[in-house]
């Protein structure tokens, strides 16, 4: 078995891309959301969203390729091209050695949107021959390998919201069990759309506090009222220990354990004894031969939904037993909004900076708290404190939960 | 002359959207080796032809067409069909 570490981190979110960046807006504690700007909005309920206004993917690819990738393909290479750079990985010994894991909650839905208006309008001969290679949710991971020229293994992992720690724990298997040297892994989504945030808009899930967007997203907050949707993507660069030391690659921290479950209970909300996110936590720790006392932190998937961070407060006390009392937990959501695919990747390459720096993002816009949310959530904003060891939990519609034990290197 | 002129701005408009500059584009310019093209792009450029010029050309007369040149001249006869 080798051991896994991470040696990069791409990041292309609504507060910052680039990992310095990204990590100096997390600490200051910014919000990314705003009223949607992508789009005229104000038929819908719904009117605010975290976007990346500023996103040029003509920084990271020829128009020629950009026209060929649905946006979210586009984050997607952005953020394995910044994860790429960080890692120093110019000069891989073995490409067949490397490969990819990046999924997608949902795709290049845009495209599909755009082709059908094309075909409603214009008809079956205007559909374009891109559309099927945009829209697919793998062609973010394929586009990758092209990019880098890696022969590896290379797929998509779906699991909408906890996809992005899926995709992390996949590739982190990968060179666990030796398959693979190297693993580029992580989501992305880009799904602010008409269609997507009516659609979520109708299932109860988004925040409708149009007036206020930075104050929308307020994890664990007794006012929470849905989460925000976001954009963006996140790529970790994943490489067993032995490979990064005879490559000298700068280690940030250690990927320890990975744990995946199944609600088994209802497609959009979780089971409210919170079993399946119990699991999930319980298999990490299991896997990373790790006990609850050595949990210096949990980077919650902390939704902002009335219905997830009740259940998942009762899940980390399930898991954590007399530990969960004493244990920090932040949801970035509060700040990022919620990245869906991307999500878990992100929140991956958080736990993996707090841990290298020492310091725990907060979770803002906690001000009222839930009395059914009582853990440490650090809601004073950013909190210094050695942390060795942390769980990031993901949970998806679909019941599929995902968490990842990240250590220090 | 003068449409034959148009078509091949329209094509070269079409390409430098793609990222192909239109200095590199010419009637001898084969469209696979010289232009980089796949059958995809050969598709959407035949598309976006379509449209621009209200005409609509099968696939099976695209067989034929290996160089911007010879897709100026599809373009023409199909259009001179039409008026």
């Amino acid at each position: 078995m080798n051991e896994v570490v991470i040696t990069g981190l791409g990041l292309v979110t609504p507060i910052g891309t680039g990992r310095a960046g990204f990590w100096e807006a997390l600490l200051a504690g910014r919000s990314g959301a705003a009223e949607i700007q992508g789009f005229d909005p104000s038929a819908l309920s719904v009117r605010i969203a975290c976007e990346i206004p500023d996103f040029d993917p003509s920084t990271y690819m020829s128009p020629r390729e950009a026209g060929r990738m649905d946006r979210f393909t586009q984050l997607a290479v952005a953020a394995a091209d910044l994860a790429w750079a960080e890692a120093e990985c110019s000069n891989l010994p073995a490409p067949e050695a490397t490969g990819v894991v990046i999924g997608s909650g949902i795709g290049g839905l845009s495209t599909i949107e755009r082709e059908h208006d094309v075909f409603r309008d214009s008809g079956p001969r205007r559909v374009s021959p891109f559309m099927v290679p945009k829209l697919m949710p793998n062609a973010a991971a394929g586009a990758v390998a092209m990019k880098f020229g890696l022969h590896g293994p290379n797929f998509a992992v779906a699991s909408a919201c906890a996809t992005g720690a899926h995709a992390v724990g996949e590739a982190y298997r990968c060179i666990k069990h030796g398959l693979a040297d190297v693993m580029l892994a992580g989501g992305s989504e880009a799904a602010i759309t008409p269609l997507a945030v009516s659609a979520f808009a109708r299932m109860g899930a988004l925040s409708r506090r149009n007036d206020e967007p930075e104050l929308a997203s307020r994890p664990f907050d007794a006012g929470r009222d849905g989460f925000v949707c976001a954009e963006g993507a996140g790529v970790l660069v994943l490489e067993s220990r032995e490979h990064a030391e005879r490559r000298d690659a700068p280690v940030i921290a250690r990927v320890a354990g990975y744990g995946a479950s199944a609600d088994a209970h209802h497609v959009t909300q979780p089971d409210p004894a919170g079993h399946g996110a119990t699991l999930a936590m319980r298999a990490a720790l299991a896997d990373a031969g790790a006990t609850p006392d050595m949990v210096d932190y949990i980077n919650a998937h902390g939704t902002s939904t009335p219905f997830n961070d009740r259940v998942e407060t009762i899940a980390i006390k399930e898991a954590l037993g007399v530990e969960a009392k004493r244990v920090p937990v932040s949801s970035n959501k509060s700040q990022l909004g919620h990245l869906l695919g991307a999500a878990g990747a992100v929140e991956a390459a958080v736990t993996a900076l707090a841990i290298r720096d020492g310091v725990l993002p907060s979770t803002i816009n906690l001000t009222d708290p839930d009395p059914d949310c009582d853990l440490d959530y650090v809601p004073e904003g950013p909190r210094e404190t050695r942390v060795s060891f942390a769980l990031s939990n993901s949970f998806g519609f679909g019941g599929q939960n995902a968490c990842l034990a990240i250590a220090a290197a | 002359m003068e449409r034959r002129e148009e078509v091949l701005d329209a094509i070269k408009e079409h390409l430098s959207q793609r990222g192909i500059e239109a200095n590199e584009v010419s009637e001898q310019s084969d469209l696979q080796k010289d232009l980089g093209l796949d059958s995809l792009d050969t598709v959407e450029l035949t598309l976006g032809l379509e449209e621009r010029f209200g005409i609509e050309i099968p696939d099976t007369e695209l067989e034929g067409v290996g160089t911007v040149g010879d897709a100026v001249t599809l373009i023409e006869k199909k259009m001179s069909v039409g008026t």
